[in-house]
């Protein structure tokens, strides 16, 4: 289900871009759900204490990640849970399978788990024959509309109520034309109701993992990992090796600060703490790397992998609010994602880091303060030297800087020529110029500051 | 061994050592004497919660009486309100058994202030799936337990041994169409709160 | 004080008009001002699209022009945050630092530095100003609206100084205009979008004026006034800071 396209986040935004009044709508949710942010922020006048501090903790976690997953490993063990370590995507994908067949398993449920996405469990699994039912009301949806989900907190953010009524009229058979929230959520949970008592198999992402206790905690708002993880007699919890953090007493800085910035909430309606599994059932651990120790060893990169994944900086970002999800092409969109994909690859998502305008909003809403913009940057820097962006760019940067390192040159373009900004994209004087196509160009003054400058200065004379 | 390998990248790329900051400066600065139950009120209640603040066990029994007709499965995890299946002697029981229940109350010796947010352990819930299967849920909680804030709430807990607890601050929602707030998603469609003021 | 004026490229080339505001307002507030004359660019536009190992030319250009000021002062936040952030040279690191601790945004410098608190200006109409995200985030001329943090605005408490000047409230306080260099043209869906949506939440309020630190924003505004054939006007902040309209 992943969205497999050769297309770029420019191609797939401008076809975003095609239905404006969408767009306007897309935008205003977004920017709703950035505002109810903003109002628990401000209730907190520690707020900014608390995301330096939790920056802090984070950076400690970064320094000393092999120690506090071995001691994680350690207190998981002893606490009768089972734990798996799976280098890359595939190989966790092979220990969910494994799990599954050798318990006679063909369906499972799974609540929320960006991990997976990234994964691409649910196409994998689907190949071997095997069910698996999304039970998060939003992935669900897309997992419905046969699509990935476009925002990592708010999956079907894309999709209008009347789409989503159209889903359920053909999939779970609600009334045609049926488009009212509260109905369609109803027809959900008497679907997933079904599925959670009939699953002997439930697989959770993992929100935090604490070292000192072995414990994991999983946040939601709907119950679904918990009505899923206490009916199964396996769960399955898979978390990224970044997950850590040292003290369960930690949970007291991230807690506040996760649900204030994903949706405007306080806290989540859940915050499960998973220490031990109920008597006769088991819960299995699966610590994923899948690139991340590589981007531990980038130090320009490293904090990332920070991320508690609340969402802020897409429902702050304007290219995101204004481009949508999938125009992002990897499981993780928005800001967070242009940073984290080019790890993954960098010539697949060489135009991520691109496509933004460096605005800073993102950096500056993140509750652990990642500089993300700043990350941005210098992975276009990266990009360029390693030789993944189009040569008649490079071309045009090249000319561009002989011209600009040369006051001579720079000044030879005369008032008519311009020629300094040959290279510059609102100056050149061309249909096929994207710039002319929404704006107009400005328009060349009868001197430059230069030359009424030299004036001047020989007028005094 | 993916384990060795992992741990063996993760070690020779992590960097020299981050100190971890003091996180009491946080808790002093939410640290307070006064009674939380007004702003506990304030906020489970913009949660979706029902906040009812009561003197004794007789008048939770009053409302739930008046909330809930007779006849619809009840189960109690607390001693005094006995007129319903004590959740102790269900322990056994199969978790898909308690699909059909309509109200579940528990007891919580942990509420925070700044969230709405309820602690209960394995040992309150009695079974780990009762608090989200029931169609509703009731949680009574003292008012002398309530904490200003998580940092608080987590000195209380402190280095506890359960097998699982969790915070619940609320029903259970979603917002996943467009938006708009729906409570009752995939756990209870209520969250009644008792405060024992006495 | 010796302060030279930094004129990016493309305000020398297509609004000289804010340069010299710039430079007759410094002047009217008794500064000697200085004008390198061979200044071009700061190197950003190569920069921010991945090729800031081409301007080392552009750097030491920018060093030869720009040492030995008590400060630098330019009118644009973009470029001056360029320059303190990316100002290196391998052959004059310690001339680049110099300048990178002495480059100033020109409202920051009317306020930190001759710390400015009357001006003899008059621009009787309602103006919107638009928060330039290098001059906000990157400079921190103004509050941002992410942060808790107490409100001030630079350019705000200057322009509130100029007699009959009304400024009007945005829905948005300080979203990106959608300019971003590059990104213009790479990504002229989005980028359109983002002005077209910016431009709106101006009128909308009643602005005749859009007014800025940072004229690369106001060249992308101005852009798209002007496909809609639209009265309200961009100005450069210094245009209306040397304005005296009776």
């Amino acid at each position: 289900m992943s969205n497999v396209t050769e297309k770029s986040h420019a191609e797939l935004a401008a076809a975003f871009n095609k239905d404006e009044p969408r767009v306007d709508w897309h935008d205003e949710t977004l920017w709703w759900v950035r505002q109810k942010r903003d109002i628990q922020a401000h209730k907190l006048p520690e707020w900014e204490l608390l995301r330096e501090t939790a920056s802090q903790i984070k950076n400690n976690v970064l320094s000393n990640l092999s120690g506090y997953l071995e001691q994680f490993e350690a207190n998981a063990i002893k606490n009768g849970v089972v734990v798996h370590w799976a280098a890359d995507a595939a190989e966790h994908n092979k220990i969910v399978h494994q799990l599954l067949t050798e318990r006679g398993i063909n369906r499972m449920v799974k609540s929320k788990s960006m991990l997976t996405e990234e994964c691409h469990l649910n196409e994998y699994l689907k190949e071997q024959g095997l069910d698996v039912i999304d039970s998060d009301l939003g992935e669900r949806i897309v997992q419905l509309a046969g699509e990935p989900p476009s925002h990592i907190v708010l999956p079907c953010i894309h999709k209008k109520k009347e789409e989503i009524g159209d889903i359920f009229h053909e999939h779970l058979g609600s009334a045609k034309g049926e488009s009212d929230p509260k109905i369609l959520t109803e027809t959900a949970r008497q679907h997933l109701r079904e599925v959670f008592l009939t699953r002997r198999a439930a697989l959770t992402g993992v929100n935090f993992a604490i070292a000192e206790t072995g414990e994991f905690v999983i946040c939601t708002n709907e119950g679904n990992a918990d009505m899923g993880a206490h009916l199964a007699e396996i769960h399955i919890a898979s978390m990224g090796l970044e997950k850590i953090i040292p003290e369960r007493k930690h949970l007291g800085i991230f807690l506040r600060l996760l649900t204030r910035s994903a949706t405007g909430q306080p806290i989540t309606t859940y915050s499960s703490h998973f220490k031990k599994p109920q008597e006769n059932k088991q819960i299995h651990i699966i610590i994923v790397d899948n690139g991340r120790s590589i981007q531990l060893g980038r130090e320009d990169f490293r904090n990332s992998l920070k991320c508690i994944r609340c969402g802020a900086c897409m429902n702050t970002c304007p290219v995101y609010r204004k481009s949508g999800g999938h125009s992002y092409h990897t499981a993780i969109a928005g800001p967070i994602g242009s940073i984290l994909a080019p790890n993954l690859d960098m010539k697949k998502y060489a135009d991520l880091p691109f496509a933004s305008t460096l605005c800073g909003s993102c950096s500056n809403v993140c509750p652990v303060k990642i500089d993300i913009h700043d990350q941005l940057y210098k992975w276009r820097q990266v990009i360029v030297k390693e030789g993944y962006t189009p040569t008649a760019k490079t071309i045009a940067m090249k000319a561009m800087a002989i011209t600009l390192s040369s006051p001579a040159l720079y000044r030879s373009g005369g008032k008519m020529g311009r020629l300094v900004f040959k290279y510059a994209p609102f100056a050149v004087n061309n249909k096929l110029n994207p710039w002319y196509k929404h704006r107009e160009m400005p328009k060349a003054p009868e001197e430059s500051f230069g030359e009424w400058y030299n004036k001047r200065k020989e007028g005094k004379k | 061994m993916s384990r060795e390998k992992i741990l063996a990248a993760v070690k020779s790329n992590q960097f020299s050592h981050a100190e971890l900051p003091n996180v009491d400066i946080l808790d002093a600065l939410t640290a307070s004497d006064v009674s939380q139950v007004k702003q506990y009120t304030t906020v489970a209640t913009a949660g979706g919660s029902f906040v009812y603040e009561v003197s004794d066990f007789d008048a939770i029994k009053t409302i739930l009486h008046k909330e809930f007709k007779a006849g619809v499965k009840i189960i109690s995890g607390i001693k005094e309100l006995d007129e319903y299946t004590y959740a102790g002697n269900v322990v056994d029981e199969l978790a898909h058994s308690f699909a059909d229940v309509e109200l579940t109350i528990l007891r919580s010796f942990l509420g925070v202030a700044e969230n709405g947010a309820l602690w209960l352990t394995e040992t309150q819930m009695n079974v780990r799936v009762l608090p989200f299967i029931s169609q509703h849920l009731a949680i009574v909680i003292h008012q002398d337990d309530l904490v200003p804030a998580m940092g608080q709430a987590y000195a209380k807990i402190g280095n506890a041994d359960y097998g699982y607890g969790a915070f619940i601050s609320g029903p259970s929602k979603t917002a996943d169409i467009e938006q708009s707030l729906v409570i009752g998603a995939q756990g209870p469609r209520s969250l009644s709160v008792f405060i024992l003021t006495t | 004080m010796k302060v030279a004026l930094f004129v990016p490229c493309y305000v020398d080339q297509f609004y000289p008009k804010a340069a010299i505001a710039t430079l007759e307002l410094l002047e009217k507030l008794g500064v000697e001002v200085h004008y390198p004359k061979n200044q071009t660019c700061c190197g950003q536009p190569m920069a921010n699209s991945g090729y800031e190992h081409l301007t080392s030319g552009c750097n030491n250009l920018f060093i030869d022009n720009f040492s030995g000021y008590d400060y630098v002062v330019c009118p644009s936040g973009s470029c001056t945050l360029h320059i303190k952030e990316h100002l290196h040279s391998s052959e004059n690191e310690d001339k680049a630092l110099a300048i990178r601790k002495r480059v100033y945004e020109l409202t920051e410098f009317l306020v930190d530095v001759l710390k400015v608190e009357h001006l003899e200006a008059r621009f009787p109409y309602k103006v919107g100003l638009h928060n330039s995200c290098h001059g906000l985030r990157g400079l921190k001329i103004s509050q941002m609206s992410e942060l808790v943090a107490p409100a001030f605005s630079k350019p705000g408490q200057l322009l509130n100084m100029v007699q009959g000047l009304e400024l009007v409230p945005l829905s948005r306080q300080d979203d990106c205009c959608g300019f971003g260099g590059t990104f213009c043209v790479v990504e002229e869906a989005v980028s359109s979008k983002m002005g077209i949506d910016r431009v709106e939440d101006h009128i909308e309020h009643g602005a005749q004026y859009i007014t800025s630190a940072d004229l690369s924003c106001l060249m992308h505004l101005e852009g798209i006034l002007r496909r809609q054939n639209s009265d309200v006007k961009v100005i450069h902040v210094a245009e209306i800071l040397n304005h005296y309209q009776p």
